[in-house]
């Protein structure tokens, strides 16, 4: 099946539920409405016309730009008896982003969701274990999100200098230890 | 919400332990577990009743710089994820943007981008296999393929000055030309190879009946399973799937070529066992060296271009966003990227690593081993860290 049939399955049986789709992309993919991204899987898996078996990736974006603010949730399925591939998408509130958990459906997607909520806090309802996967478990914030600053201190430690710190290191005063020296990034302006 | 996870962490460790199980930590810093991994085994007495890897150790942040740099100045970024295999990674990602772009690389290019990437297969595998015997206590073989895999090394170095991490693949093109008189000293090492170290390898190794009885048995991943955790490359083959994108989904001309699709057939044991698994790894190399002496051939009938022809100054595809696959030596490695038509930066870029969907199944695999097996467990799913925790 290509991407249009595929689509038309997907609309004849969900109707309003499908709520875009942009078939001519690189990758073609359609829009589902979050509340149902649960049951479209499990069609999806199910169906013997599609029978998209394998989930190959599933990606959070984060979108603070579009309005209303929005995150993403991308999964790229895959068929291996048929061959054919297509996409999934769920769009979600930037400032409460959560999906229904698809890990009953394909097993690899534990792991990905887990990193999706590590990096980027969308939150998996009904998902087994969602901890943080890549990120140590005491990291505050979720860094893939556009809006992400570096933290001063981790753990009680300097991560970046600080403003005093620039200014003692100007005032000619040395900073650090041996070749890592804290030299700012202006220095060569002062004068 | 970090504490509260860590509280049922806790509890899974303590509150259903019986008295005389016992938590083991195995990791990061094992020598058998390939990188930085840890594993945290319930065990009773030598039998494993459940295990839980815990990744993240070597997380380096690949998708937040990738954010923040152009695109041509992901690639060495790439380079760094599965450092065994550099030429794959950035191949993969060379031809996503490529095909974001709509830039098409000449026929010469492509067949240089197929050696190196086969040379580069080669040499993975010969790391994979030969610290897989190691591992379970065979060291000889594993001299014998990191020799040859030095061979490899040094034809990449004289190609482009690298041993292990390129910057080979650019959008567009490759940096350098290869080196005048590479197809002889191609062959030079393919017929070495041919001749001595594969047949070497087979009898050595894969058919010692020490390293047969050690891993046909164990780590059975039926094929659902497989299908389900997304194993693929070698992994998936092992189980006897005769999935390969180089035959599927053909790119950079590999349709050109004629190889076979290498499976696990279960000569010893049950079907997709670690032993299959590692098997296909070792066939592999016979077929990719299949492939070189092929595209060696094609090389020096093919026109010569300019490997910088189709590169282009200013890296940026309009809006839009691509999903693509490549088999790169551990498997299917996915790129989505997502371009906003308007920076020079990527907007997203996510990294489908092969090995992370392969760990992903490791406590399915491993419930009801001994602790012994887990070794040979995690040598045949062939992972590398780097790539896992990007």
């Amino acid at each position: 099946m290509d991407a249009k049939a595929v689509h038309e399955r997907l609309k004849q049986k969900f109707g309003e539920k499908i709520t875009g789709a942009n078939l001519e992309a690189a990758s073609p993919f359609a829009v589902v409405a979050v509340e149902a991204i649960e049951e479209v899987a499990v069609f999806c898996k199910a169906d013997p016309d599609l029978a998209f078996d394998n989930l190959m990736c599933l990606a959070g974006v984060d979108f603070p730009k579009e309005t209303p603010a929005r995150m993403e949730v991308v999964y790229h399925l895959l068929s291996y008896p048929h061959g054919h591939t297509f996409a999934l998408k769920v769009h979600v509130p930037r400032d409460s982003p959560a999906v229904p958990t698809v890990e009953n459906v394909w097993g690899v997607a534990n792991w990905h969701e887990r990193e999706a909520y590590d990096l980027l806090g969308i939150v998996f309802t009904g998902h087994s274990d969602l901890r943080r996967i890549l990120l140590p478990d005491d990291w505050v914030g979720h860094p893939l999100r556009k809006d992400w600053t570096d933290p001063d201190f981790y753990n009680g430690m300097h991560v970046k200098p600080t403003p005093q710190m620039a200014d003692r290191a100007m005032g000619g005063e040395k900073i650090g230890v041996g070749p890592f020296d804290f030299t700012p990034p202006n220095a060569h302006i002062a004068d | 919400m970090a504490s509260e996870h860590r509280a049922a962490d806790y509890a899974w460790d303590v509150g259903e332990i019986d008295t005389d199980e016992m938590i083991l930590n195995m990791g990061p810093q094992h020598p058998a577990t390939h990188g930085v991994l840890r594993i945290e085994l319930r065990t009773d007495g030598e039998v494993v009743k459940a295990a839980r890897p815990h990744i993240g150790y070597l997380h380096r942040c690949f998708e937040k710089h990738a954010e923040n740099v152009d695109y041509p100045g992901v690639i060495p970024y790439t380079d760094r994820m599965d450092y065994v295999a550099s030429m794959g990674n950035s191949l993969g990602y060379a031809l996503a943007v490529e095909k974001l772009m709509g830039i098409e690389v000449s026929p010469y290019v492509q067949i240089i981008r197929v050696i190196v990437a086969e040379l580069q297969r080669i040499a993975s595998h010969c790391v994979a296999v030969g610290t897989y015997g190691m591992d379970i206590g065979a060291f000889t073989p594993f001299l014998h393929l990191l020799r040859d895999r030095e061979k490899i090394l040094d034809l990449f170095e004289w190609t482009c000055g690298a041993r292990l991490l390129y910057n080979y693949n650019w959008v567009g093109g490759v940096s350098h030309d290869l080196p005048e008189g590479f197809p002889r000293a191609c062959r030079d090492f393919l017929r070495e190879f041919d001749a001595i170290t594969f047949p070497e390898l087979m009898e050595l190794l894969i058919g010692n009946k020490i390293f047969v009885k050690r891993t046909a048995n164990i780590g059975v991943c039926p094929v659902p399973l497989a299908v389900s955790f997304d194993l693929t490359g070698p992994n998936l083959r092992g189980s006897g799937v005769p999935r390969d994108l180089r035959k599927d989904a053909p790119y950079c001309g590999y349709q050109n070529y004629d190889f076979a699709v290498c499976l696990g057939k279960g000569d010893y044991g049950p079907t997709g066992s670690c032993f299959d698994r590692n098997l296909v790894r070792a066939r592999e190399m016979a077929e990719s060296s299949k492939i070189l002496h092929q595209a060696v051939e094609a090389l020096e009938k093919t026109e010569k271009t300019d490997v910088h022809e189709k590169v282009p100054k200013r890296v940026k595809p309009a809006a839009g966003e691509i999903y693509f696959r490549t088999e790169a030596p551990r498997g299917q490695l996915g790129y989505y990227i997502v371009a906003d038509g308007t920076g020079v930066n990527p907007y997203r870029v996510k990294v489908k690593s092969p090995c992370f969907t392969a760990m992903s199944v490791f406590h399915i695999l491993a419930r009801g081993m001994m602790i012994a097996d887990i070794i040979a467990l995690i040598g045949s799913l062939d992972i590398v860290l780097g790539e896992i925790d990007r």
